[in-house]
Parts: C-alpha cells; structure tokens; sequence
C-alpha cells in the first residue's frame, strides 16, 4: 500500500539525519514513539513530539529506556507501528527489552544513533561501537536486523524501509545511524505519498477461537497478528513458548522456538540484503564499510585508483544479517579486504570468519570521537593491494 | 457498560451463577487448558486471581476490552492463566509494558497482577512515574514478603526482623509501606487488604478497573512455603488466621502510618478514592487548547 498523505511531509528539506528519520517514522506509518532523552539522538523524539499531534499520533516520553523499550513492545501488540530512539547507555538499558520484543516477535523499530563508549563515553562525538550489541546484546540465541545509514536522505528513505522490514518479519530493526549521520545537515527530499510503498500489519482474518500467536513452520515464514482488544484473548510471554503462546520449559520447545526466530531471519538474508557495491568484479581489494564511514572511504577509493589500483567498494547497508554468501562469493576473487570502522574491531571480525583466510583482512580502527583520516584507509588499501 | 461504585457495593452475588454447569466455576475466564497451575497448596495467589474474576464480572466491563500484564514471579504467573489478553513480560516491566497496550489501545483497561518484588523493586520506578502520570492502569500487587520464586530472598517488602534466605538472620532494612508510596506518587484509588478479604478485593478490583486513572490494591497474602516456613508461621490457613485476629480495617487511616511490622497489626481498608484527570485526558486538553482543529488525537491503530 502506499503511505497515508497526512503524515509524509513532501517536498525539499535541509534538515539533519535525526530530523529526517522522524520525518521518515511517520511517513512509513509509525504513530507510536516512548523514549527518553539522550544525546545525540534527542532530536529524534523532539520532532516526533511536534508533529505527532498533527498525525494522529501517541507520544509519551518514559521514565527511562527500559520503560520505552517496554511500552514499545505493549503497544506493538494493539495494532500500531511502534518505535523508540536512543544512544550509548541507553541502547545497553534496552537490551532487556529489546529480547522481549523479539520472543514475543513485535514488529518494531529501535533508532540508535550511534556515540563513543563505553559507558558514558563521549555523549557528543560519532562512534560505531555498538555494532556487536546490536548483534548480541540482549541475552540468548536471536537473530535481528540492523541497518545503516550515511546519510540525512538515507536516514528517511532507510527509516521507512526499516518499519516495512519489521512487519515483513515481524521483529525488532535496528536503525544504526551514527552522531555524524544524525547530526549532518544535507537537503533531503521527501516524495509524494503515493509514491512510498509501505507494507500494512499482516493482520489474522479467520475464526478467533482458531488464532495462533505464532507459527513455528520451519521456512521461514511469519503469522499474522491480531490487534489486543479485540476479543482474541491471546497469551505471549517472553518464556520459551509454543504457537499457542503458552510456556513451555523443556529443550524440545527450546530448539523449535529459538531456531524460529533465527530461521526467519538467516533463511530470507538474501531477500532483507541491501549492500551498494562499486567496481568489486574486477577488484583487488574491496573496502568494506558502513554509515558514515562508507563516505570517508570513498575518499581513500578515489584516490588509490588515482594510482592505478584495482579498488572496489562494498557499503553494507544491512548490517544484520551480515552478507556472508555475498563474501563467500568474492573472497575467491580478491587480494584483500578492508575495513576501516569506528571502533576498534568489530565488524572485521565477521568478514574475516567469512573470508575464512582465503584473502587478506585488514582493519583499519578508530577509537571514536572523530571520522577517520583517509589517508590511514588509503594506506590499508596500498597494503591489500600488495 | 461499566458500573458505579454503587452498583458494584450493592452486588451481593461474588460471582454470577452460571446457567448451564461447568466444568470451572471460572469457565470462560480461565484457560483451563493450562491448569493445573504453578501456585503452592494454601498460597494466596490463587484467592486473588478469582477475585480478580469475580471483580471483572462485577465491573461490568466488557471482557474483550480488559487486558491483563504480569512481571515475573510466582504473581506474575497471573497472566498465564486467565482467558483475556494476557501479556507475561519481563521482570518489573510489566507496568511500563501495560503503559504501551493502554496509550496504543485507549480503549481496553489493562490491569496489571504482579508480585511486591516485582512491582516495588525492580520495577518501583515504573510504578511511581505511572502514578504520577495517573495512567489508567488498575495495578493488584500480591504482596507475600518475599522473593518466593527464586527461593525465598528478602525484597522491599520484608518486614523488619523476618527470616529469608538473603537474611538469614533477620531483615534490617526498612521495608516499603505501598499505599502511602502509591498515594504520595499520585494514585487516585489506594487499598489494601489480604486475601482473606475475598469480597473485599473482589469490589476494590472491580473498582479499580471501572476507576479511570491510576488504581492500586495492594493484597497482603501468605506464602506457605518459604516465608511462612522460615519464619515458623505454619501453613497458609494459620497465616489466614492471623490476618482474621490482626487485620484492622480504617478506611479513613493516614496512608503514612500504615507501615506493616512483622506479625504485627496490617491496617487494611480503601484509604484514597479520588478524581483526577488521566494521563490522556491531559494530553487532550492541552493539545486541544494549544491546536484546536489542527490536533487530531490518537485513536488505536
């Protein structure tokens, strides 16, 4: 279906990521937002608290992050697009809540933008550091999706992408900006309604006494939802479960519900991939970046073609699930991979367990608080290409 | 249709007599499909959830619009087991959690059933901040003294002196007095009872969810097996007994002099039944004031 008019600002705006992904959440259908304040993500709600009143949407600022990941996940179940934006400590408080959501399988969209950590860290300056929570913050075995965006327009055409990626599978996105992302100020254009398709709740149309919760097949494939109040009196926990939403606490659950969540997601990764690639088929070292730092790299890339190397780019845009038969295909081909991030090693680790040393990995680190000097990229990529 | 205070003081009938003959008494608001249940023999759990019913059935409320939130804990079983739409979510969340299906929902009244060590602890927070808001949330916290489902541990609740198992020698911390916690927070209906008080709780519950705004009873019941037990108190029928010989019913006590001391008089009785705007009914007027046609409130997804 196509998006709802009354929320989709359209027209040419130069504003900053973090104002462009609220613009996006309501423009994908999001009528939902608990949060509580937290630099660099605070505009985010700001903005959603402003324009909210004018959409027909509920805004509630929590008490803490734990609540706003809580309320998310409750609301969730009544029907609507929910959301909820944080950074740094705040992420870490949502991690218990971010499980829930994903036992319980709520559709739902959780915005981090991105600082230095850990800890307290650097409130104000860019970081990539949270890139393994996002994979394994919360507790047990799951599978979710993360994206990233580099930049303002990305931050509202992604967020909308982000809220259809969550019905589709019914599970918790990961929108992973960064404070450069959040905070740049570039011209971001925003369609006609008609023109951005979003994807309805997939919503339970038979018998109320017949409506399971969930469905565990094996494929795949998700249930649909119902919405609370509506008379089906449904049960979900975030214990083990069966497609009853009953507890069931023994292994043979166990294996069923949690291989569910992970299956639904690792079997369907070719269809949630979003990966921009650049001059990789001939390439001898591709450059494997993402966010913000996918900009600086193309920097380093011109120049090292400048000079004569074969230099390919791959910007991941899903992070999560990682790309790995994307890697299995090129690593047979290519001298080296690249990857400079804004932590001291996290997204590295994954392609080199893809690469499984069939090529070089090389990392190009940075502890956070600044964007890399793209000469250090430059010289990783002289060094691959060796 | 929901009822008045009236109507539901003036119901004699605790629970309406079924027409045809059941194979539950509670048919229709149980799953009976999974029971039996976790709760101990003589735990007060149990009394509570059919009051619970019973208070529903009273209120007049329609069924389909009330949905129910635990925690985690032998009372945050509750949502388990009745025939609503029942969330289990995690371990002091519950208020936050129902916070979300109430905003999204404006419709339905969502209770929340849960335990002390999950409402006053991990979870305090949640609940004074919902107080304050005068969310319309009708919250029953059994409080039994302690951490029964992990063992038996101290938590925020145990009287002074009381035996637990992360006090082996005594508690020596001040433990909370819920009600003036709740009223002081900003609740707009404050009881406490103990489970003995079956008609009791069934009114304040059903009270509760035709109240709008921040409802809290507090439901004092005996956990026979690790509080009673380490504290010698016997079974769950001799700490009924003590509530019958100890329990002071004041409607009219100051919330601030209701601490509970071990083995002590529990002052019980509905100490706040007050009106106050809710926390949506505020959004509206200020929006509404603020915008006027341009405002256009939420209404349920």
């Amino acid at each position: 279906m196509k998006a709802d008019p009354i929320g989709v600002a359209t027209g040419n705006h130069y504003i900053d990521g973090d104002h462009a992904c609220a613009e996006g959440a309501i423009a994908g259908g999001c009528r939902f937002l608990a949060g509580y304040p937290i630099t660099p993500s605070t505009e985010v709600a700001e903005r959603m608290a402003e324009r909210f009143p004018f959409v027909g949407g509920q805004f509630i600022q929590m008490e803490d992050e734990l609540a706003s990941m809580a309320a998310v996940a409750g609301a969730a179940w009544t029907g609507v697009k929910a959301m909820t934006v944080t950074s740094g400590p705040g992420f870490s408080l949502m991690m218990e809540n971010l499980g829930l959501a994903t036992m319980m399988e709520v559709p739902c969209v959780l915005v981090n933008v991105q600082r230095g950590g850990p800890s307290t860290g650097l409130p104000t300056l860019t970081g990539q550091g949270d890139m393994m929570q996002a994979r394994w913050g919360s507790h047990g075995d799951y599978e979710l999706i993360s994206l990233c965006p580099n930049s303002p327009q990305e931050c509202f055409d992604l967020t909308i992408t982000a809220f259809n990626l969550a019905e589709t599978y019914r599970v918790p996105v990961l929108f992973m900006m960064d404070e450069c992302v959040g905070h740049m100020t570039e011209k971001v254009v925003i369609p006609e309604a008609d023109e951005i398709e979003i994807i309805p709740r997939k919503f339970y149309q038979g018998k109320k006494e017949d409506y399971r919760p969930y469905q565990f097949k094996g494929d795949g494939s998700v249930g649909p939802m119902i919405k609370a109040g509506e008379g089906y009196n449904i049960h979900v926990t975030g214990l083990t479960h069966d497609e009853r939403g009953y507890p069931v606490i023994n292994a043979e659950a166990q294996d069923k519900n949690v291989r569910h969540l992970v299956d639904k997601i690792l079997l369907n990764e070719e269809k949630i991939r979003i990966i921009e690639e650049d001059q990789v088929e001939d390439a001898d070292v591709v450059v494997i970046s993402y966010g913000i730092t996918s900009r600086v790299a193309l920097k380093a890339v011109q120049d090292a073609r400048a000079k004569g190397l074969k230099v390919g780019t791959m910007r991941l845009i899903t992070v999560w699930p990682f790309p790995e038969k994307r890697i299995h295909e090129l690593r047979d081909k290519v001298k080296a991979f690249v990857v400079p991030e804004i932590n001291l090693g996290q997204i590295v680790l994954e392609v080199e367990r893809c690469v499984s040393g069939k090529a070089k990995t090389i990392l190009v680190p940075h502890a956070g608080g600044w964007v890399h000097d793209p000469n250090d990229i430059l010289n990783a990529i002289e060094e691959g290409a060796k | 249709m929901s009822k008045t205070a009236e109507q539901i003081l003036s119901d004699e009938l605790l629970i309406p007599q079924p027409k045809e003959p059941l194979a539950h008494p509670m048919e229709g608001y149980l799953r009976t499909d999974r029971l039996p249940h976790i709760w101990c023999s003589t735990c007060g759990i149990g009394t509570v959830i059919t009051a619970f019913i019973a208070g529903l059935q009273k209120s007049g409320l329609e069924r389909d619009k009330v949905g129910v939130v635990s925690g985690i804990g032998c009372s945050g079983r509750a949502a388990g087991y009745l025939q609503l739409d029942s969330f289990h979510s995690t371990h002091g969340r519950a208020i936050a959690f129902a916070t979300g299906v109430a905003l999204g929902n404006p419709d339905m009244k969502v209770a929340v059933i849960s335990g002390d060590g999950d409402i006053a602890a991990i979870g305090g927070n949640h609940f004074i901040h919902a107080a304050r808001r005068n969310m319309n949330l009708a919250i029953i916290c059994i409080n039994n003294f302690n951490y029964a489902m992990t063992g038996g541990q101290a938590g925020p609740t145990t009287p002074e002196s009381a035996n637990a198992s992360t006090a082996p020698y005594g508690a020596y911390e001040y433990p909370f007095n819920l009600p003036f916690l709740a009223e002081s927070s900003g609740a707009v209906y404050v009881a406490r009872w103990t489970s003995l008080h079956v008609r009791r709780v069934t009114n304040a519950i059903a009270e509760a969810l035709v109240k709008p705004g921040f409802s809290f009873i507090e439901v004092i019941a005996p956990c026979p097996t690790l509080y009673a037990r380490r504290n010698r108190l016997g079974s769950g029928l001799d700490l009924m007994r003590f509530y019958h010989d100890n329990a002071v019913i004041d409607h009219n006590a100051d919330t601030r002099d209701i601490d509970i001391e071990y083995q002590k008089k529990i002052v019980v009785g509905k100490f706040v039944d007050k009106e106050k705007p809710t926390f949506l009914e505020n959004k509206d007027a200020v929006l509404s004031a603020k915008l006027g046609d341009k405002y256009i409130p939420y209404k349920g997804a």
